[in-house]
C-alpha cells in the first residue's frame, strides 16, 4: 500500500517541471521593454492613489476564523463516519449531540451578525 | 492474477502518469476551445472559426501567443509570490487527478495494473488537502501584485474558497457513511453490484445521496471559482480580480489551471455520484481487487477501455453542463454567495448526516443487507427531503437573506419606492 504514494511523489515532480517549463518558455521567449508606466499598478488607467495594501473590511477576517473552526469541526466528523456502523446506536446520539453543540454554535454567531454581508 | 509489485509497479506508475498528464493537458486545452465553441452555440454565433479547419487550431495560436507576449512586472509587486502564484494555480489542479480510479483493472503480463496513478490509503483526504491548496494561488496573486483590484479580487476568492470548502467537506460524510472507506476505488465499488464478494449499493450515489450530491456539485463549482461563483475575477467590478497584473504564460497558467481544475471536479462528481468507471446495467464490469490481492470478476483489456469510455463521458458531459451553466446564469452577489455557503449548505448538511444516520441505523437493525433495498429505501428518504427543503421549507428563499434586506430598505423609504410582492422577488 506504501508503494502508491511514489504516483503521488512523481506526479508533483511532473507537475512543478510542468509549470517551470511554461514559465521559462515564455520568459526566454518573449520580448521586454519595460517602461514606467507599464509598470505602475492597473487603476483604471490614472495614476495609482494610496497604498494598495490598505485597511480592509473586517468580515475577511471573521470568515477565516469561522473556516477555520467549522473545518476542523468537518474533519471530526470523517473518523465517525468510516466507522460508524461498528459504533452503533451509543455513536449515533454521540454525534448528535456533538451536531447539537455545532448548531448551537451556528446559530449563535448567525444571531450575532458575524454571517451578514452588508 | 496478482497486483502488480516492485520495479513493474513504478515503471507502470510513470507509463501511466505520463500518458495521463499528456492526455489532461489536451482536454484541458481542448475544452478551452469547446467552451468558446457552447458559448457561441447559445449565444447564436459561431465561436472560433478562422484558425485551422473548424477553429480547432485556435488553441495552439492562445499557446503561442502566451509564451510570446510580453511579461510586464508590475512595479512594487513581491517578485517571489508572484511568480509562485500561478504555479499554485495550476500544480494542485493537475495533481488532484493522481487519487482519481479511472477504469477498470488491466491484465499484463508482469501482473494486474490498477487504473489508478495511486491508491493511497488516504484516498479523498488527498483530495481535501490539494484542493484546499488552489485558495494560495488566488491569495499569493492578489496580495504580490500590488494592485487594489488583485487585492480585492484575492481577498473575496479566498473568503469563498473556504466557506465552500467547509460544505465540500462535509458533501462528503454521507459518501464515507455509506462506504465506510476513504479509498477511491472502494468509493466506486461500492456504487456497483456484486452477486457475490463486497458489499455494495447496486445504484449510482447520487440517488441514495440526491441531497449531498446537489450540494457537492454546487460547492465544487464554487470552488473551481466559475460563473456563477467567479467573484474573484468579476470582470465588471474588478477588471480581472486576482489576475489583473498578470500577462503572458503567467495568465496562461492561471487560465490551464481553470480548466484543470473544472475537469477534475467533474472527475470528481463522477467518482463519487455517477459510480466512476461502472457502466450501467451490466454486470461484467464489477472487477475489484481487494486488500489481500484477490481479484473478484475477470479483468481483460477491452472492459478497461470500455470502462474509460463510460468515465470519460460522464465527466465531459460534467464538463458541458458546467460550460452551460456558466453561458446561462448571472453572477451571485457577494452576500447571496456567502449566505448559500453559510447559512444554507452547512447547516442542511449537519441536519441531513444526522437523519441519514438514523436512517442507516434503522435499516441495519431492521436487518435489511446492503443492496437495491437498502439504497432504494434511501432514494424514498432522500427524494421525500429534496422536495420538503425545496418546497416546504425554501419556496426560493435561497437568497432570503439578500431580497429581505432589499425589501426592509424599500419599505424604509416609503413612497419612493413601491416595494416588489415577495413572489415577485423570489
Amino acid at each position: 500500500m506504501r508503494q502508491a504514494y511514489i504516483g503521488i511523489a512523481i506526479l508533483l515532480v511532473v507537475g512543478l517541471l510542468n509549470a517551470g517549463l511554461f514559465l521559462a518558455l515564455s520568459h526566454l521567449a518573449s520580448v521586454r521593454r519595460p517602461t514606467k508606466v507599464k509598470a505602475s499598478a492597473y487603476e483604471s488607467g490614472i495614476d495609482p492613489l494610496g497604498d494598495t495594501r490598505d485597511r480592509f473590511s473586517v468580515k475577511f477576517y471573521m470568515v477565516a476564523i469561522l473556516f477555520i473552526v467549522f473545518d476542523i469541526e468537518t474533519i471530526f466528523f470523517f473518523p465517525w463516519a468510516s466507522i460508524f456502523r461498528e459504533l452503533g446506536l451509543p455513536g449515533l446520539i454521540a454525534m448528535s449531540v456533538f451536531v447539537l453543540v455545532l448548531g448551537v454554535g451556528l446559530a449563535y454567531e448567525w444571531k450575532k451578525g458575524a454571517l451578514e454581508w452588508e | 492474477m496478482d497486483p502488480m509489485t516492485g520495479t513493474a509497479f513504478v515503471i507502470a506508475t510513470t507509463l501511466k502518469i505520463l500518458v495521463f498528464f499528456v492526455l489532461l493537458l489536451v482536454f484541458v486545452a481542448l475544452s478551452t476551445y469547446f467552451e468558446r465553441k457552447v458559448a457561441g452555440f447559445i449565444q447564436d454565433r459561431s465561436g472560433p472559426n478562422r484558425v485551422g479547419p473548424l477553429g480547432l487550431l485556435q488553441v495552439m495560436a492562445d499557446g503561442l501567443k502566451f509564451i510570446l507576449k510580453e511579461e510586464v512586472e508590475p512595479g512594487g509587486a513581491n517578485k517571489k509570490f508572484f511568480f509562485l502564484a500561478p504555479v499554485l494555480g495550476l500544480v494542485p489542479a493537475t495533481v488532484l487527478f493522481a487519487v482519481m480510479p479511472f477504469a477498470s483493472p488491466a491484465p499484463t503480463r508482469w501482473g494486474l495494473m490498477e487504473m489508478i496513478v495511486a491508491d493511497v490509503p488516504v484516498g479523498f483526504l488527498y483530495v481535501l488537502a490539494i484542493a484546499s491548496l488552489g485558495v494560495y494561488g488566488i491569495v499569493m496573486a492578489g496580495w504580490a501584485s500590488n494592485s487594489k483590484y488583485s487585492f480585492l479580487g484575492g481577498l473575496r476568492g479566498s473568503a469563498q474558497m473556504v466557506s465552500y470548502e467547509v460544505a465540500l467537506g462535509m458533501s462528503l460524510v454521507p459518501v464515507l457513511m455509506l462506504v465506510g472507506n476513504v479509498q477511491m476505488p472502494e468509493i466506486v465499488s461500492a456504487q456497483q453490484n456484486f452477486a457475490t464478494g463486497p458489499a455494495a449499493y447496486g445504484a449510482w450515489f447520487f440517488l441514495p445521496l440526491m441531497l449531498t450530491a446537489f450540494v457537492f456539485l454546487v460547492a465544487g463549482l464554487a470552488e473551481t471559482g466559475r460563473v456563477p461563483f467567479d467573484l474573484a475575477e468579476a470582470e465588471g467590478e474588478l477588471v480581472g480580480g486576482f489576475h489583473t497584473e498578470y500577462s503572458s504564460m503567467k495568465f496562461g497558467m492561471f487560465f490551464l489551471g481553470e480548466y484543470a481544475h473544472l475537469i477534475t471536479t467533474a472527475a470528481l462528481i463522477t467518482v463519487f455520484f455517477l459510480g466512476g468507471w461502472d457502466i450501467p446495467f451490466w454486470q461484467g464490469d464489477n472487477i475489484r481487487v481487494l486488500a489481500d490481492g484477490t481479484v473478484i470478476g475477470e479483468p481483460t483489456w477491452w472492459k478497461t477501455l470500455l470502462t474509460f469510455g463510460s468515465f470519460a463521458v460522464k465527466t465531459l458531459i460534467l464538463v458541458l453542463f458546467f460550460m452551460w451553466l456558466r453561458w446561462t446564469i448571472p453572477r451571485f452577489r457577494y452576500d447571496q454567495l456567502m449566505d448559500l455557503g453559510w447559512k444554507v449548505f452547512i447547516p442542511i448538511m449537519m441536519v441531513y448526516i444526522m437523519i441519514l444516520g438514523l436512517a442507516m441505523y434503522l435499516l441495519d437493525e431492521a436487518g435489511i443487507p446492503v443492496g437495491w433495498q437498502y439504497s432504494g429505501a434511501l432514494i424514498v428518504l432522500n427524494l421525500i427531503m429534496m422536495v420538503t427543503l425545496i418546497w416546504g421549507l425554501d419556496r426560493g428563499m435561497i437568497v432570503k437573506g439578500a431580497t429581505s434586506r432589499t425589501r426592509r430598505r424599500a419599505g424604509g423609504i416609503r413612497g419612493r419606492m413601491t416595494p416588489t410582492a415577495p413572489s415577485e422577488v423570489d
